[in-house]
């Protein structure tokens, strides 16, 4: 079973793509499972699964960040898919946290930026974009040829060597491209999984219950507005 | 890439029945228009050009660049695609000043001298709007009119695309007479999609379009050209005429009769 990791911020197009790859996956004999990880409120599967008729499921992760929560949930998605008896693993996330990464060793990481979110998106998106596999820029339909390629070298930049595929994901255009991607994508090993990247150097005050402001009242990792962070405690 | 000729074959239109016209040769240096009524698949035709579809776009035509299909990666990397494409939708979406967007631009399409492609293109926009353009002026703040020009500036000059598609060019309210004879000067392919008779006139030949399908192709002989020449001239008495409402003047009756070449004139020249 192959398994792919896709993330991006919301409304980038996400499930747009996935939907339109899967169509692809399907017609060339393959069985997609579809999981969709959010924080409070997804209705995709619903759309997997009377759409295709496929596995589909979808998982909240309510006070987890989502990036965090897919790296819970991983090993007992890829059993469920199995089980199910998939040959594809389809993993949407919101991936808000920005700090870690999203992707796992060993599955397809796939970024999803749409072309109308401003030049600096790819700049801003960090681990979400630097370490894919892969990126496609949704909504090309929208935008002047000329932006389109000032964003895709912004993409580039960000990115450096990672195929980038442009696509007007609402009529399916570009996407070839991306379902061939999947498709050369190896098989996932086992159910053991790393992580990419290295999660964030510290956990915050904040993060486990304390609301004052001021970085006087917090322990750990905090940080002034005019310096850098620095550790603070015992 | 050297192209010397664009082949587009027919496919199928809404309801899937084939195209009317099953070839289409597009030379080096002609220009074409594509015509027909409002949703008739006007830009679905220039987008297929656009993308080079191969069998994979709703109208299943293909594109040939020299009688070949276009290697992947020439779409895929910019700087080698060979189509420039100004779409109908004409607001910029960028958060850069025009400036710093066009040295980017330029960059990516690896122009020779950066600065110079930067200000060729921002004087040939300036010479089709009314008022010009501010390169230090962020890319959302233009008008209408100067987001046509500059597209079409830096797709003939940053672009330096041997293969330029323009969809509706005459909406912008841009001098599309002076943007023709510009654009003259430069020898390549250029299709537009057009509802302005002047432009489908002066082409070399027009593409009809019908309920998705390309149903005709019409050459344009030395009688159209002449009556693309009469046009030309109307064209002038609708130009005076803005230039009088612009300046705040009256218009009087029987301002027809001011046509160059006739006989008297009853109001203002
Ligand atoms: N060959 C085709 N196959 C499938 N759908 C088509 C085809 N040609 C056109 N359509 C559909 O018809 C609709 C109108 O087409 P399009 O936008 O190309 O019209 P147009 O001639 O450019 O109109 P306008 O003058 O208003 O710009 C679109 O929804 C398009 O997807
Ligand atoms: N015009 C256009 N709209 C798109 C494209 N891709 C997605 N959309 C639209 O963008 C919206 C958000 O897409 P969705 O796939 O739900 O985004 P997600 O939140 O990332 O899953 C929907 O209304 C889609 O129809 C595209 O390529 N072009
Ligand atoms: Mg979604
Ligand atoms: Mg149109
Ligand atoms: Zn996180």
């Amino acid at each position: 079973m192959k398994a792919v990791i896709c993330a991006g911020p919301s409304t980038a197009g996400k499930t747009t793509v996935l939907r339109q790859a899967a169509r692809r996956l399907i017609k060339a004999g393959m069985k997609p499972a579809y999981l969709k990880i959010d924080v409070q409120y997804a209705s995709e599967d619903a759309i997997f699964a009377s759409e295709f008729g496929i596995p589909a499921k979808k998982v909240f992760s309510g006070e987890l960040c989502p990036d965090h929560c897919n790296v819970m949930v991983f090993s007992d998605a890829v059993a469920w898919a199995q089980e199910c008896g998939a040959s594809v693993l389809m993993l949407e996330t919101a991936g808000l946290c920005l700090r870690c990464s999203p992707y796992v060793e060993g599955a397809l990481g796939i970024a999803v930026l749409e072309a109308t979110a401003g030049m600096n998106l790819p700049m801003k998106i960090g681990p979400m974009l630097t370490l894919a596999d892969a990126a496609v820029i949704t909504k090309i339909d929208l935008i002047s040829q000329a932006e389109r390629e000032v964003f895709r070298a912004g993409v580039m930049k960000a990115a450096p060597g990672i195929p980038v595929f442009e696509s007007n994901a609402l009529y399916g255009i570009g996407i070839d491209a991306v379902a061939a991607r999947i498709t050369a994508a190896p098989d996932i090993q086992g159910i053991d999984f790393k992580m990419r990247g290295s999660p964030p150097v510290g956990t915050c005050t904040v993060c486990v219950g304390r609301k004052e402001t001021g970085w006087q009242k917090h322990f750990g990792v905090v940080r002034p507005l005019d310096n850098g962070i620095f550790y603070r405690g015992e | 890439m050297d192209i010397e000729r664009l082949k587009i074959t027919g496919g199928i239109g809404k309801s899937g029945q084939a195209d009317g016209v099953f070839e289409v040769e597009i030379k080096m240096g002609d220009v074409v228009s594509i015509v027909g009524p409002t949703g008739s698949g006007k830009t679905t035709l220039i987008d297929d050009i656009a993308l080079f579809a191969f069998d994979n776009t709703p109208s299943r035509r293909k594109i040939f660049i020299n009688g070949e299909r276009l290697p992947p990666e020439a779409s895929g990397d910019p700087a080698r695609n060979p189509v420039a494409f100004i779409t109908q939708h004409t607001n910029f979406l960028s958060d850069l000043p025009v400036f710093e967007f066009l040295k980017i631009h330029a960059s990516v399409r690896s122009s020779a001298d950066v600065l110079s492609a930067v200000e060729e293109t921002v004087n040939f926009a300036n010479q089709l709007t009314g008022e010009p353009l501010d390169p230090h002026n962020g890319m959302t703040e233009l008008s209408g009119g100067q987001t046509r020009a500059l597209l079409i500036a830096d797709a003939v000059v940053i672009g330096n695309s041997p293969i330029i598609l323009l969809d509706e060019i005459e909406n912008a309210g841009i001098d599309r007479g002076r943007a023709l004879e510009l654009l003259k000067n430069y020898k390549k392919i250029f299709v537009f999609v057009t509802h302005d008779p002047g432009i489908a006139l002066m082409s070399d030949f027009r593409i009809v379009m019908k309920n998705g399908t390309m149903t005709k192709l019409v050459h344009s002989d030395r009688a159209e050209r002449a009556a693309a020449e009469e046009i030309r001239r109307l064209d002038e008495v609708v130009l005076r005429l803005r230039r009088l409402i612009r300046d705040g003047e009256k218009v009087e009756a029987g301002f027809l009769n001011c046509l160059p070449g006739a006989r008297r004139c009853g109001g203002r020249p």
